[in-house]
């Protein structure tokens, strides 16, 4: 897999100050005074409960939201100067449910950016068998599914090869492993983690599971209420004593009288 | 022989001996149900798909097209006769009240339609650096056609009884009989106008049923 590293800024995504208000009402404050800085390569796990304002953090990076206050940087320049298409053609995207087009098959699903960006044929052919093999879906048998003949973890797969389609440096993930079963969940997160690793890719990585922060980030940024309490790495995090990560290490023991 | 039975046999004597008649008026209402619907498509699909992106339209568009779905017919085609240009006792003035009457259903499917997307798709179409007309035409449309045709079979539908009663205003037409039927208490000559109406309904909601089940995207 060819990854374009060379002429890429040393920091990725910078986030300088930022608040997001809906409707531009201050009330209704949803993230702020993020500041973050997001080299290149590392895997960024934003960690938070339900409401904690992780989404709007990964929607700010793509600019389906723009900042209200302050400004978010992807290579060196603010989003809002971006063109939003451009932009996201860049950045790779996976959801919970995956959000596969029910009326494209696997292999029109996966080469959906390189068609918008007008690859030849043989070129997005190609680019398709190698990404279904790379997250482990055998070309031959489901290039010609569609996403409704498939299980949820297959989905998922798919989700992953779709957003990687055109090599973008950055790997947004809205809790992509959240609707799975425990089993299938902890089967893609070893297999994603190997492959993240290998990939070489800016991930920033949104989940409320712990156990799936700690396998997955060289960083743990947690939230709380729209702002950051902690940023460490899983090793320092797990020591930390701050209450709110202590109400997470302690979601870790499950058994009953088991200690945290 | 009890009574039903020799009206039986005198519906069909006289259906034998206006076969030509009888066809020459349900391609004249066919005609007219087809114009009326091209034309109702035409204007609710690309005004459904306007107002998708223009919310504050969605009221008026929807508003305005079910009021005209509750004016009686009759009362809709005597409406607009006085009116200039579109009214006037004929065709024209036929088609002008059948578009207004099929509208809504078209109108109303193919907003829900385009609006009763999996969320999860449409985020993920934004997200992958879709334009908005991308994902107008190569999403939103492509799921909705199952919901558009349900509504446009629902229209044809409404359009095919509602035809009938512009013979009223001289549109001709399988109502011509009816009417002629009515006045001359004949159940002969209201039979050879209503018999193919509702054979000409049953046919289009069964083709376009099947239609309807073959671009089901699940």
């Amino acid at each position: 897999m060819i990854t374009k590293t060379a002429n890429l800024p040393e920091t990725l995504i910078e986030f300088r100050d930022v608040a997001f208000h809906i409707n531009d009402i201050p009330a209704r404050i949803i993230v702020s005074g993020i500041s973050l800085t997001i080299p290149h390569g590392e895997t960024f796990v934003l960690l938070g409960r339900s409401g904690s304002g992780k989404t709007t953090l990964l929607r700010l990076i793509n600019g389906m939201l723009l900042p209200t206050k302050g400004e978010v940087r992807v290579q060196d320049r603010p989003t809002a100067e971006w063109d939003p298409i451009r932009l996201r053609r860049g950045i790779g995207y996976v959801i919970q449910e995956a959000g596969l087009f029910p009326h494209f098959t696997v292999a029109e699903n996966v080469a959906l950016v390189p068609t918008l960006e007008n690859w030849d044929a043989l070129r997005t052919a190609a680019r398709v068998q190698e990404l279904l093999h790379l997250v482990g879906l055998d070309p031959r048998e489901f290039s010609h599914r569609r996403p409704r003949e498939l299980s949820g973890g297959q989905r998922q797969r798919v989700g992953v090869a779709r957003a990687l389609a055109a090599d973008p440096p950055i790997l947004l993930m809205d809790e992509p492993f959240g609707a799975l079963d425990p089993v299938t969940r902890a089967e893609l997160q070893r297999e994603f983690s190997t492959l993240a690793r290998r990939l070489g890719k800016t991930i920033v990585f949104v989940t409320h599971d712990l156990r799936e922060a700690m396998l997955l980030a060289s960083r743990i940024v947690l939230l709380q209420a729209g702002s950051i309490v902690v940023s460490a790495t899983p090793q320092e995090f797990l020591r930390l004593d701050h209450p709110e990560v202590r109400a997470f290490t302690s979601s870790l023991s499950v058994l009953p009288g088991a200690p945290a | 022989m009890s009574p039903p039975m020799s009206q039986l046999s005198n519906t069909w004597t006289f259906f034998a001996d206006h076969r030509a008649e009888i066809l020459g008026a349900t391609l004249d209402h066919l005609v007219l149900v087809l114009v009326a619907m091209t034309i109702a498509i035409l204007i609710g699909v690309p005004l459904g798909m306007f107002i998708v992106q223009r919310p504050a339209l969605r009221t008026i568009a929807l508003g305005v097209a079910s009021i005209f779905q509750t004016i009686p017919s009759l009362a809709l085609f005597g409406f607009l006769i006085p009116i200039p240009f579109i009214g006037g006792i004929g065709k024209r003035t036929a088609i002008v009240a059948l578009v207004l009457y099929a509208l809504l259903p078209i109108l109303r499917n193919t907003y829900v339609g385009l609006t009763g997307i999996d969320p999860a798709v449409l985020e993920s179409a934004e997200a992958m650096g879709m334009t908005r007309s991308q994902i107008l035409f190569r999403v939103r449309l492509p799921l909705a056609l199952a919901v558009i045709l349900a509504g446009i079979r629902t229209a044809t539908i409404i359009t095919i009884g509602v035809a009938t009663i512009a013979a009223a205003i001289g549109a001709g037409g399988l109502g011509s009989f009816i009417f002629r039927g009515v006045a001359l208490v004949s159940d002969a000559l209201i039979l050879a106008g209503a018999i193919p109406a509702a054979l000409l309904a049953i046919l289009a909601d069964v083709l376009l049923g099947l239609l309807e089940r073959r671009l089901k995207v699940t």
